[in-house]
């Protein structure tokens, strides 16, 4: 098997994939005009108010009315967004309120709507508080990313231009945060999904667990470096993807395993932050395989000064 | 060979005392010597608020943002707001600074956050603040410079007759002398015509700085105010140098009463506000456990059968290891104890993930070993010395990104991030001694004590 002779072929895969993510990011951009990523309450801030009607449930109009009505100049409720939430529930988003307001819109609603009401979540978060976190999560995932390329540097100072596998892991990586990030932003379009913290989590641990796979088909070509002395980089590259591959796949099974239970079974809570790690996962899988090890190669041959002189000549 | 059996007989004695911690509520052990109790504890496991139901707040000091918060005062405030939480017959609280000038609160299982919230904002500020020459009528909300930059940069007062006009049409700031903390206690007491009035002691800093601030300021109005409403103007009459004084103003019993409690259990060093809300009710919080429990048991049962099938011999004693990490885990979680939120088992599930692939990892150099004509010993032994530098170097940079995580949810009271950091590294450091060491002794037991166990076909090959 000859992963790294077609090592173009699945950049361009990876390519593929990521384009479509970076224009449904640009295409939340021109819509909400706040970012790249349809953000929730934990960033942006805001409430979320989810509630049960055990008996007559109301409108979505009804809901809409009821939050004008206790809508003030400092905490102004109009426009919630009133999505259905089951068979028997709503989710709210509105502005941020106080939970003492909460405690009277639900009264209200028990009252008006002649129903008894049940709060299964509530989540308020001020806008202050919301932008912090936004910005911590920024230096949150470069100060990992930092952290993990000065270990790689350091794990592998043996090997011949260490920093290189370093970079590497975090080009594959960033490959992996592009994608997870795209995969978002196009559900985020489509279905509505809003980038709350545990999706932070899982990019996070996509972003580990994306450096974990790497750095193990690393330690192949770091341990094949010193016994094939004599063999061309390419092909000891090469040969330590494809020893380590049975480990990639059965690993990447096992994970898949009890993520996709944890999808099926798990409930709705954290079915977005599964989704998003099993997208990640995967993705993780193949760069390290197909990107993360070619990228080696490449840098080796100095691969770039051919790519001026293949387009010239075309 | 010595090695080896120590080794059986330490995971055999983890398992035995794992298993009891796992399956009971309450352990207790004895000194078999004086027969008091070595180790009395609760080993319930803990739920987050997301399994279990109750509030979470994020408090924040209620100062500009420019201002520094000190840390003793932040630390002072959460036991104030702790005392008073538990006032209120809230059990199991918790409570902890969170950064600089944030604090979480945690209330599992309440039914009505919002009289919690009231409760806990209310904040009982008591001010003593320089009115100068002339008196605030009771009951004017008034603005202090208490909490901003001047009141630590200056200490000087507005010089009698300059102060302002109380009306509202220019925003006075008055001075703040001194503050509730400096209280030591108050109770409430009665003047000689029968009024309610409050009498306070001073703590002796305290005392020093109000005798020497009413030495200098006789005939002035001392303002009295309470969350920045005027409640009394007295004259200084005379110094008071002892240390205490009284708080007059129209009281009822119960006003007085109410005053004075709060003034005892605690005036809050800095005014509070809430910054953030998260109320998850029981029913939803019970389902999250029941599915995300036997999602994990389904999850595990497969990749237990993969392991099986795949590695065979190999595979059924990485499923034994397994199991042992399972036990060890729930145990750790039991004894730390960990608080479990939904997260924090998804981390959990993502750690056996990777316990399962440092065997993995394991066992296929153990198959390459094989096929290239080694032993068996001789392939355990280079299979396992081979695939530890991948191992070490794999789990070290999740490790890594647990720090981060756990330091980011730390900073932001986001426990979910917290809880989700702690199980993963926990997990990824058990299933380094799982997946490596007892593995490891039970594959060598078994190759020792089973006959036929160096088959060939037993390794998948």
């Amino acid at each position: 098997m000859n992963i790294i002779k077609n090592r173009y072929l699945y950049f361009l895969i990876s390519l593929l994939i990521i384009v479509p993510g970076i224009v449904f990011m640009g295409l939340n951009w021109s819509k909400t005009k706040e970012g790249p990523l349809p953000l929730g309450i934990d960033f942006r801030g805001g409430s979320l108010l989810e509630v049960q009607f055990d008996g007559k449930l109301p409108t979505t109009e009804d809901i809409t009315t009821l939050y004008t009505d206790f809508s003030t100049a400092e905490q102004p409720l109009l426009d919630p967004i009133v999505q259905p939430l089951g068979e028997t529930a709503y989710s709210i988003r509105s502005k941020t309120m106080t939970d003492e307001t909460k405690g009277k819109i639900v009264s209200e609603m028990e009252s008006r709507f002649g129903s008894k009401v049940t709060v299964l979540n509530f989540t308020s978060v001020s806008a202050s508080v919301g932008a912090e976190v936004t910005v911590a999560a920024g230096y949150a995932i470069f100060i990992a990313a930092l952290a993990i390329i000065i270990y790689i540097w350091w794990a592998f100072r043996s090997v011949e231009h260490a920093y290189r596998y370093g970079a590497a892991a975090i080009f594959a990586m960033l490959h992996d945060v592009f994608v997870v990030v795209g995969t978002e932003a196009i559900l985020g379009y489509v279905l509505g999904w809003e980038a709350d913290a545990l999706f932070l989590t899982a990019l996070l641990t996509v972003i580990g667990f994306s450096v974990h796979d790497t750095i193990v088909v690393f330690d192949r070509v770091r341990e094949n470096s010193r016994i094939y002395r004599r063999v061309e980089y390419e092909t000891m590259v090469n040969h330590s993807i494809v020893q380590s591959l049975d480990r990639s796949i059965n690993t990447q099974l096992t994970v898949m395993f009890t993520l996709f239970a944890l999808v099926l079974f798990g409930g709705d809570t954290i079915r977005h932050f599964v989704i998003i790690l099993l997208v990640g996962i995967l993705s993780g899988t193949y760069s390290s395989i197909f990107n993360a090890a070619p990228i080696l190669v490449v840098w080796e041959n100095r691969e770039w000064t051919k790519w001026f002189r293949r387009s010239a000549a075309a | 060979m010595r090695n080896k059996n120590t080794w059986l007989i330490v995971i055999a004695l983890l398992v035995v005392f794992s298993v009891w911690v796992d399956f009971s509520n309450h352990i207790k052990i004895y000194n078999p010597i004086n027969d008091t109790a070595l180790v009395d504890k609760d080993v319930k496991i803990k739920l987050g608020l997301d399994l279990r139901g109750g509030l979470q707040a994020l408090l924040e000091a209620d100062v500009p943002a420019e201002t520094k918060v000190d840390s003793a005062e932040l630390e002072n405030a959460k036991n104030i707001l702790q005392n008073r939480a538990n006032a209120l017959g809230v059990s199991e609280i918790s409570m902890q600074t969170a950064g600089d000038r944030r604090i979480v609160a945690e209330f599992p299982g309440i039914t009505n956050p919002e009289e919690v919230v009231a409760a806990l904002k209310q904040t009982a500020l008591l001010e003593f603040v320089d009115m100068g020459t002339t008196p605030i009528a009771q009951g004017t909300i008034i603005k202090t410079d208490f909490g901003t930059q001047e009141a630590s940069t200056t200490t000087a007062t507005p010089a009698p007759g300059t102060t302002p006009s109380p009306d509202g049409t220019q925003a006075a700031i008055y001075h703040t002398v001194m503050t509730g903390a400096g209280l030591q206690t108050a109770a409430v007491g009665r003047d000689q015509s029968g009024r309610y009035l409050i009498s306070f002691v001073l703590k002796s800093d305290a005392k020093d700085l109000f005798g020497e601030y009413t030495t200098s300021h006789q005939q002035q109005y001392l303002g009295i105010v309470l969350d920045k409403t005027v409640v009394s103007a007295p004259i200084i009459q005379q110094p008071i140098t002892d240390g205490q004084g009284q708080i007059s103003g129209s009281f009822t019993q119960a006003e007085a009463q109410t005053l004075a409690v709060q003034l005892r259990s605690g005036a809050l060093p800095i005014p509070i506000k809430v910054v953030e809300s998260r109320t998850v009710g029981p029913t939803l919080g019970e389902e999250s456990v029941r599915k995300s429990v036997l999602a994990g048991i389904i999850g595990l049962s497969v990749v237990v059968l993969f392991m099986a099938l795949y590695y065979r011999l190999p595979g059924l004693i990485a499923d034994l290891a397994l199991i042992c990490y399972a036990l060890f885990a729930l145990m750790l979680f039991k004894l730390i104890p960990v608080v479990l939120t939904l997260p924090g088992i998804a981390g959990f599930i993502l750690s056996v993930g990777m316990a399962v692939d440092a065997n993995v990892l394991i066992f296929e150099r153990l198959k390459e070993e094989l096929r290239s004509g080694r032993n068996l010993r001789q392939s355990i032994d280079l299979a396992w010395s081979r695939a530890w530098p991948s191992i070490r170097d794999s789990n070290t940079s999740t490790i890594i990104t647990c720090v981060i995580l756990y330091l980011f949810g730390n900073t932001f009271g986001a426990s979910m991030v917290k809880g989700f950091a702690v199980t993963l590294a926990l997990g990824v450091g058990l299933s380094l001694f799982t997946a490596i060491r007892v593995t490891r002794t039970f594959l060598h037991s078994a190759l020792d004590n089973v006959k036929n166990a160096d088959h060939p076909g037993w390794f998948g090959l």
